[in-house]
């Protein structure tokens, strides 16, 4: 009997589990999952939460609701992988031995990193809303907001879903209004990018947006802390943006355990080759999802695509054939926008977001990198195909993890010839 | 593609004074290059610059500011000190690299 084990029951590890045990005899390969939390979390809705759109009850499911038959799920801390052994030993002493290995350990919110996120205004005054603790605190602070300035802060890249601070500025100008109170707030945005948007094409045809909203954009902001006493954000270059809500967005390190293993960069993400997911340097490790290196977006609809290379790179593996396919980078994601509408993305590693339609050419129905109610909508059915289709690694109809060209309209350039490695 | 004069020699900059044929860069190109930062080279700048310099030769990019706390042992407040507002870029401009996908 093989062993494959999974580090990580979020998406990633969930799609890998439920498409590995339908395509491995159970006669030969046992499949073993590893997380240390019961509870699985919607993290798209996480942004729906504050504004009351959402409450706990859409984005909160156990983990083995998910998981198939035929796949034990095992609810334990890892303390390391032992990469030279073969083996996962885990935070209570047992060892599990494993002939392929998937790390699905993902990425997550660390306001240590910052000199005084953490400390007194934390949860008080200084919010996020990455994890679902977060996000509930965050709802109760802005039933009691009555004006002021209220700070929506990235502190540095990359982070998981990288629009979705951008997002919450958006819903927060619509929310504000709603409530009567965005007349009496000041809303800023505060990047230690050179802008809000940061591809050129997206940067040309969004650009107005902010404007129209009214909210005010801080640029090139690397924060060295965050002083509590006069609650205000500080930059390395000593320059001060005072709130009375800041919403950030703390640096993202990957998995401690990945440290502990020395199979991290500087970040603990692991260094993965970006075509066919495996570890560099490590025959039987594989890794998806935000727990690698690679350069797209961290986000479950990377994760869904990442799962369709993986797991046909995974069954080659195992018959010791060379790993057919190739992953491009394909990422898809809603952008709400406020009142009702929303963005849509598609891109990949070779082609930033451009105009067009999706997923059919001149048909849509849905707009690439317009604003429209039916993206909106879009957004909001996801959560029942995430919960439904997506965990249980079910295809999604006419969207593949291969980037279509059709239907986008691309400037001369823009397309990027195949990058090497 | 431009060309610029320093340090008696003629380089290739892209359109931000980045060396585009890193091997034009000199230790004397970097000293001229750092003076029109208002910046006189020391032995601690010399340690970010080589570092950068190993670093992209190892991986084929800049490094961003967590790689250099972390792999390189500079803390974040002393490259602002030396190299003040945009440390990497400016120490990346002068080290004779491209520039960085970075921030600062």
């Amino acid at each position: 009997m093989k062993e494959l084990l999974i580090l990580g029951a979020g998406t990633a590890g969930t799609i890998m589990a439920n498409k590995l045990r339908r395509r491995l005899p159970a006669a030969d390969w046992r499949i073993r999952v590893v997380d240390e939390a019961a509870e699985h979390f919607y993290q798209p809705g996480f942004l729906f939460l504050p504004f009351g759109i959402y409450t706990a009850r859409d984005v909160v499911r156990p983990k083995r609701r998910f998981l198939p038959r035929g796949v034990e799920f095992l609810q334990a801390a890892v303390d390391r992988i032992e990469p030279d052994r073969r083996r996962v030993r885990l935070a209570d002493g047992p060892e599990l031995p494993y002939d392929l290995l998937v790390i699905a350990t993902g990425t997550r919110p660390v306001p240590e990193q910052v000199e005084g996120m953490a400390d007194g205004d934390w949860r008080r005054r200084v919010h996020e809303f990455y994890t679902f603790e977060g996000a509930q605190a965050l709802s109760a602070a802005l039933r009691d907001w009555r004006g002021g300035r209220l700070v929506v802060h990235v502190s540095e890249m990359p982070i998981k879903c990288p629009v979705a601070p951008l997002e919450f500025a958006f819903l927060a100008d619509w929310w504000l209004s709603e409530q009567g109170l965005r007349d009496k707030t000041e809303l800023v945005y505060v990047t230690p990018l050179s802008g809000a948007f940061t591809k050129p094409i997206a940067s040309q045809v969004l650009s107005g947006l902010i404007e129209r909203k009214r909210i005010h954009v801080v640029t090139d902001f690397a924060v060295a802390r965050v002083d509590n006493e006069r609650h205000a954000l500080v930059s390395w270059d000593e320059r001060d943006v005072p709130y009375d809500l800041l919403v950030t967005v703390p640096p993202n390190l990957g998995a401690d355990l990945i440290e502990r293993s020395g199979l991290g960069d500087e970040m603990n993400y692991v260094p993965t080759d970006r075509h066919t997911l495996r570890a560099r340097g490590h025959e039987n490790i594989f890794v998806i999802g935000d727990a690698t290196d690679v350069p797209t977006s961290k986000a479950g609809s990377v994760a869904h695509f990442e799962a369709e290379v993986l797991t046909e790179n995974v069954l080659a593996h195992v018959c010791g054939e060379p790993l057919p396919e190739r992953f491009d980078g394909h990422a898809n994601c809603f952008i709400e926008s406020g009142f009702g509408k929303g963005f849509l993305l598609d891109f990949n590693y070779d082609l930033e977001p451009v105009p067009g339609r999706f997923p059919f050419p001149r048909l849509g129905p849905l707009a690439l990198l317009g604003e429209s109610r039916l993206n909106h909508w879009g957004k909001l059915a996801f959560k029942w195909i995430y919960w439904q289709v997506l965990l249980r690694g079910w295809p999604i109809p006419f969207v593949e993890h291969r980037m279509s060209l059709a239907g986008k309209q691309i400037p001369a350039g823009a397309l990027k010839p195949e990058a090497v490695g | 593609m431009a060309q610029k004069n320093i340090a008696g020699q003629t380089v290739e900059v892209d359109a931000e004074g980045y060396l585009t044929r890193p091997e034009q860069w000199s230790r004397a190109i970097a000293e001229a290059l750092a003076q029109e930062l208002g910046l006189q080279l020391t032995e601690a700048h010399w340690k970010v610059i080589e570092f950068l310099q190993r670093d992209y030769r190892e991986r084929g990019s800049v490094p961003g500011m967590r790689r250099l706390n972390k792999v390189g042992g500079f803390a974040t407040k002393d490259l602002y000190a030396l190299f003040p507002d945009g440390p990497i870029k400016k120490a990346a401009l002068v080290a004779g690299l491209p520039k960085p996908a970075s921030c600062v």
